[in-house]
């Protein structure tokens, strides 16, 4: 699955998406995720499944969007 | 014209629009906006309030203008390089239009201020450029109620949203602390200063929390009440999400006044750099543009002596008793590296602070000749 990625952390990842295969949920995503990025480890952002911010642990389907948020400083 | 039909020739292009008509006019007319920082985010919802007929505007910033805002800060031109965003924020915006109540701040938004300053408005418009700001700002719409239309940039994108707005019982309103309950570690997130921003980008964000503060007032549309939008200007890609309130946020804002002004934001967001410090860029803006006396603390026959600009000179031992008023609103600091015209810099604003804007040359002049 495709996860869109926002801000700074495409500095991590190197582009602004990424694909990532048999993710069952949101703390699985970040487990590979963490993994393949060390450094995605120690930044904030917010995890949007399916245009809806969550908090805890949630699933994710194959054809679900997720994308990932950090804050935003500038003005 | 009676100033009644003058108002309403101002003003008809948007009274023609059935959903805003003579009602939404009203409603604006009434309304206290207040936008804090008038950098770009500011500059631009600032002309779009105005532009359509906020009845009151607020203006806070304590900052002064520099060369390198003006790519993305229209307000201002090469003429105000070193004086007060806030003041010519208020000027320019003045002719725009005259019928707009302003409210100038020339001043920093602290726990000190806030509540009082953030208490006589109806919505705030968050166009800071740093995290401390942007807690402060949220935690003290939190305490008052108030509506918050947020805004932020990086590099090519940003975010709109509106928090602390009540919908309906079941869904309590969203605060930026139901995004990111504590601020990110210092230097965790990079500012335009340090990552560059598009010049036009916080135009547009600046004009999105325009329209949205309109939208707030006058009741038309679908705001982005516990919406989080971002936009990126390279591929125009608008991505929208839904946001809802965490359990535990209400707990990390102060509970009532004395809580929230005895919170040190800056320690919160690990800001070390102290407030009075500014780069060379802002002390060069500052000396050939503002009413500035700028003072050398350092011993008598230091070196490198110092010839490009004028300077008294009192050593950081005697400032405090020597230093002589002559009227000036800016009192400006340096040394050789910067360390003891912060010192010097603590003990001025202790007893000139409230009516004098000092600042610390940071990197002394030693960087300020590198960087010369």
């Amino acid at each position: 699955m495709e996860v869109i990625l926002f801000g700074q952390l495409t500095d991590i990842t190197g582009s602004n998406t990424i694909v990532v295969d048999n993710i069952a949920d949101t703390d699985s995503l970040v487990e590979t995720i963490n993994r393949l990025y060390p450094a995605m480890a120690g930044v904030k952002y917010l995890i949007a499944v399916n245009k809806k911010v969550v908090q805890h642990n949630t699933a994710i389907t194959e054809a679900g969007t997720v994308a990932l948020l950090p804050p935003f400083s500038g003005g | 014209m009676s100033n009644s039909k003058q108002l309403h020739t101002r003003y008809s292009r948007q009274i023609a629009l059935k959903e805003f008509g003579e009602a939404g006019q009203e409603k604006l007319l009434q309304a206290k906006v207040l936008v804090v920082g008038a950098g770009g985010l500011g500059c631009a919802a600032l002309q779009y309030l105005v532009a359509a007929g906020t009845g009151a505007i607020g203006i806070i910033d304590d900052d002064i203008v520099s060369l390198s805002n003006l790519h993305r800060q229209p307000l201002y031109g090469v003429k105000d390089i070193g004086l007060s965003k806030a003041i010519v924020a208020g000027n320019v915006l003045r002719q725009l239009n005259p019928d707009t109540q302003f409210s100038v701040y020339n001043e920093r938004l602290t726990v000190t201020n806030a509540l009082e300053i953030i208490g006589g408005y109806d919505i705030v418009v968050d166009g800071t450029d740093n995290f401390a700001t942007r807690y402060m700002v949220n935690d003290a719409c939190v305490l008052l109620g108030k509506p918050l239309v947020y805004g932020a940039v990086s590099r090519f994108e940003g975010q709109v949203a509106v928090f602390n707005q009540p919908t309906d019982t079941q869904h309590p309103p969203v605060n930026y602390r139901d995004l990111f309950p504590q601020p990110p570690a210092a230097g965790e997130v990079s500012n335009c200063s340090e990552t560059g921003v598009l010049g036009v980008l916080p135009g547009i964000i600046g004009t999105m929390q325009a329209g949205e503060t309109i939208k707030l007032v006058t009741g038309i549309g679908t705001p982005l009440i516990n919406s989080l939008l971002t936009y990126n200007a390279l591929n125009n890609q608008v991505f929208e999400c839904q946001l809802a309130a965490r359990s535990g946020t209400r707990s990390l804002i102060p509970q009532h006044a004395a809580a929230f002004a005895a919170t040190d934001y800056n320690w919160l967001c690990g800001v070390t750099e102290s407030i009075f410090e500014i780069d060379a860029e802002k002390f060069n803006a500052l000396r050939t543009n503002g009413n500035v006396v700028i003072i050398d603390v350092r011993e008598p026959g230091e070196t490198p002596v110092v010839t490009e600009f004028e300077h008294t000179r009192i050593p950081l031992g005697s400032i405090e008793k020597e230093f002589v008023d002559e009227g000036h609103d800016t009192i400006i600091l340096f040394c050789q590296s910067g360390k003891r015209s912060l010192q010097a810099a603590a003990l001025l604003a202790g007893k000139w602070g409230v009516e004098k804007k000092v600042f610390s040359l940071a990197g002394g002049i030693l960087q300020w000749k590198l960087e010369n």
